[in-house]
This record gives C-alpha cells, structure tokens and sequence, in this order.
C-alpha cells in the first residue's frame, strides 16, 4: 500500500496528500513546503521586526508545540532577530493542564527558549475548577475564553512582549469566519480574518498559521510522535463545535473549502451605515473593551457576588437573573445597563 | 491478523483511555483481505467503549478524524478501501478538539 513517490523529489515514498492542492509528498519535502509556507507568510506579511521581543501563546496542544518549533527554526535560519519566549496559562482544570504543561515544559528545554505560566487563580482569584463548581459544565467555556484571552495579554505585557503569535491555523479561522456570520457578529466578522490584530494597542497579535491546515499541523513532526491529548474536557456541547463538523465536513468533500471560506472573509467590504461597536477601555481593570467594564470583569463581578450567570450572553428563557439581580440588589444598575446594551448592540457583543 | 492501533487528539478517551491496543483481527467471512472499512466495523463493535458517534460517521471516521497508516496518510492508501496486512499500525487522531 501507498506505493506513490513524492510528486517533488520523485525519490521517496509519499506520506501524505496535501489538502490545499492535492500534492502528494513524502515526509521531507512536505516539512520543507511547509517551512517555506509559513516563512513566506512571515515575510510577505511582515508579521516580525528585527529585534522584536515576542511571546508564543503556548498551550502544550499541537498547534503552539508546532508553532514553537517552527518559529525557533526559521528565527535561526531565516535571521529574524527575534527574542522568542514560550507563554502559557494553568486554567486550573485538574487534570487537563498536567500533560499539556508537561509539554510546555518540554518545548521550553527542546526548544531552548524561555517559559512563563500564570494561573487563572493567580490573576483572577478563581481556578477553572473553581467556577465550574459554582456554574455547572454548561456554560463555563465563556468564562475559559474570555479569562484566557486576557490572561494572555496581561501575561504578555507583563513580560515586556512587543507581539504576540497565536498558533490559529486555517481551520479555525475558517470556522470563525463561519460562526461570526452565523451570530450576525459584524465587528468580529470584520477582524477575524486579519492576521495582525491589536496593532493600535499596547499588544499586536500574529497568526503565522494562518493558511496552515490543521492537517498538516498534525502530521508535522512535533505534534505526531507524542499523540497530543487535548479534549476540552468542560466543552462537550459548545456551540461552535457544530461550526467545527461543519467545516470538517466540507474539508472532506472538497479540502480547498478552508482557504476558500478565509478568501471570502478577506473580501468582504462593509456597509458605512454598519454599526460597530466603538473600542474604548473597561472603567475597572484598563483592558480594551467596547463597554463601561470588560467581559472578563462582569463575568467576575457575577462569580464575585455569587451570580455567576451574569454577563453569559444568551440567558435562556427571560433572562430571569437579570429581573432577579434588578428587584433584589439596587446598587447593580451598572450590570442591568450593561445586559441592555448588549441587546441594542447584538452584533458587537458576545462570544 | 496482527494490528497495532493508535488512538490520539482525544480519541483515546472512548477506548478506555489507552492510546495504543495490540489486535488480532480477521476479515470477515468470505473474504480473504481485511479492509480498513472492514477494520472500521470491527474496532466499533470489539473495542470501543462509549459514543460511537464520536469515532465513526456513517460507514467513516467522523470528519476531522485523521487516519495514517504506518505513519502515511491514508488518504494516499485508498481510504476506506485500502487493504491492511499483518503487522501494519493504524493511527487515529482527532482534530476536532483543542490546539
């Protein structure tokens, strides 16, 4: 079985099949397209200054393990110049963070570039597991999100970071552009396909993966050898893992739907009568948010006051803890104001 | 039939979380190869624990679940109609989970 040769060197076998064009190669050749891939990204994209200091967002899953590799490997050969270090967050979900951040570890000795973690608990007082108990498994990937995106950017700032690169490959942004138009989310809509983000902010973001498949993340050494286990262990019915099948789905009728899907959300123009939301700073911690306090602030005002279900979007039913909040609390008038904004400016808001 | 199977990405979660299981199959009656359509059929009803939604989508994986064939991408083997010989290792990884 699987006696093709490698359609470029014409030497070896083929391991794989590549999904952007069907091109089949065999291991060595498929790492250096690869390589080469998402160099020319950097470069035509200009993701990277000489001299830069920049944090890799580290999970321990494939994507960043890959990333990490990938970015040491062309820094050293290509010249960048770039101070790299591995950056990483301990939700505090017992159990699912110990191979992962084993893995963290691994890269920072593999990969010889520095690593720094912060904990949910350290930064926000809560751990995951904490907030699950108050909350239940439903709806607490809001809260993992939201805390984990500016855990990042706190953590990043903290360590004197001029960039940040993300390992979000092509099927994620694929499946983003998909979700923002499922939740009618212009704002989201119109940046989600960008691949610097932030840049008139304190910290830019960077997805050098951008047009990477998530297949051939996979397959590329770092990731295949150790079997990554990542499950989301609190998501067993978040929403946008339909938005996921959906886009896997269409990858396996036609491969080249991925890159089609980001093609068509780097094209769209908007509207000037679009309404989107203006970016100002949350009142309470200083983090760029387009309301009085930042998502990541309500959430925790809600856990906080032993309310946690404030501020999750799409309160089912009538919104019954909204009208509780308002008749048995009177000095949360900023929190009610907040949950009524947000229905006049639904696309702005909301994960 | 000798086969060592991988289940990875999360996959391993509905084989009682073992990652690497060494099987003996055999092709079903009256055929003489074993398919890894065949194969597919058989892990369901032999070794998987729970959900098999999770693994198998009518008579496939689930999409976005990646299949390599000592190490070669199966897609390279004929899929579903690729043959399996004794001592092949058969890997199963999930993408549709994490990063």
């Amino acid at each position: 079985m699987g006696r093709q040769m490698c359609e470029l060197c014409k030497d070896r076998r083929a391991a794989l099949i590549r999904p952007r064009n069907r091109q089949q190669l065999c291991q060595q050749c498929f790492f250096v397209a690869f390589e080469n891939e998402i160099h020319k990204t950097i470069v035509d994209n200009r993701l990277f200054k000489p001299g830069e200091r920049v944090a890799i967002a580290a999970s321990g899953g494939k994507d960043s393990t890959v990333l990490a590799h990938v970015l040491t490997e062309l820094n050293r050969r290509h010249n960048y110049g770039l101070d790299l270090f591995l950056l990483s967050i301990d939700e505090g979900i017992t159990g699912y963070r110990d191979d992962s951040l084993e893995t963290v570890k691994r890269n920072e000795i593999q990969y010889g570039i520095p690593l720094e973690v912060l904990s949910y608990k350290a930064l926000y007082g809560w751990s995951m597991d904490e907030i699950v108990r108050e909350i239940g498994r439903k709806n607490n990937c809001t809260f993992c999100g939201v805390f984990r995106r500016q855990a990042l950017d706190r953590g990043a700032a903290k360590m004197k970071a001029d960039k940040m690169a993300t390992g979000h490959n092509a099927d994620d942004i694929a499946e983003t552009v998909l979700l923002n138009i499922i939740r009618g989310d212009i704002a989201r809509l119109s940046r989600c396909t960008a691949i610097i983000t932030g840049e008139e902010g304190a910290l830019p973001r960077c997805k050098p993966f951008k047009y990477s498949y998530e297949k051939e993340i996979v397959l590329y050494p770092p990731s295949m050898y150790y079997l990554y286990s990542c499950v989301g262990t609190y998501s067993p019915n978040a929403y946008r893992g339909y938005a996921r099948e959906f886009i896997k789905d269409l990858e396996s009728i036609r491969p080249r739907a991925i890159l089609d899907i980001i093609k068509s959300g780097e094209s769209f123009r908007y509207a000037l009568t679009t309404k989107m939301p203006e970016q100002g700073t949350c009142e309470k911690c200083g983090y760029i948010s387009s309301q009085k306090w930042c998502k990541a602030c309500v959430l925790l005002d809600g856990l906080n006051r032993g309310l946690p279900r404030l501020g999750i979007g799409r309160t089912r039913g009538k919104s019954s803890s909204a009208t509780g909040i308002q008749t048995d609390n009177s000095s949360s008038d900023k929190q009610t104001s907040i949950r009524n904004d947000k229905r006049i400016l639904k696309p702005s808001l909301d994960f | 039939m000798q086969l060592t199977l991988e289940f990875g990405g999360g996959l391993e979660l509905l084989f009682g979380s073992k990652k690497k299981h060494q099987v003996d199959v055999s092709p079903s009656n009256g055929h003489i190869e074993l398919t890894v359509e065949a194969l597919l059929v058989w892990i369901r009803d032999n070794l998987l624990k729970e959900r098999p939604e999770m693994f198998m989508k009518d008579k496939s994986v689930r999409p976005g679940v990646l299949v390599l064939i000592n190490d070669s991408d199966w897609e390279l083997c004929g899929r579903l109609e690729g043959v399996l010989e004794d001592k092949d290792t058969v890997t199963f990884i999930s993408t549709l989970h994490g990063g």
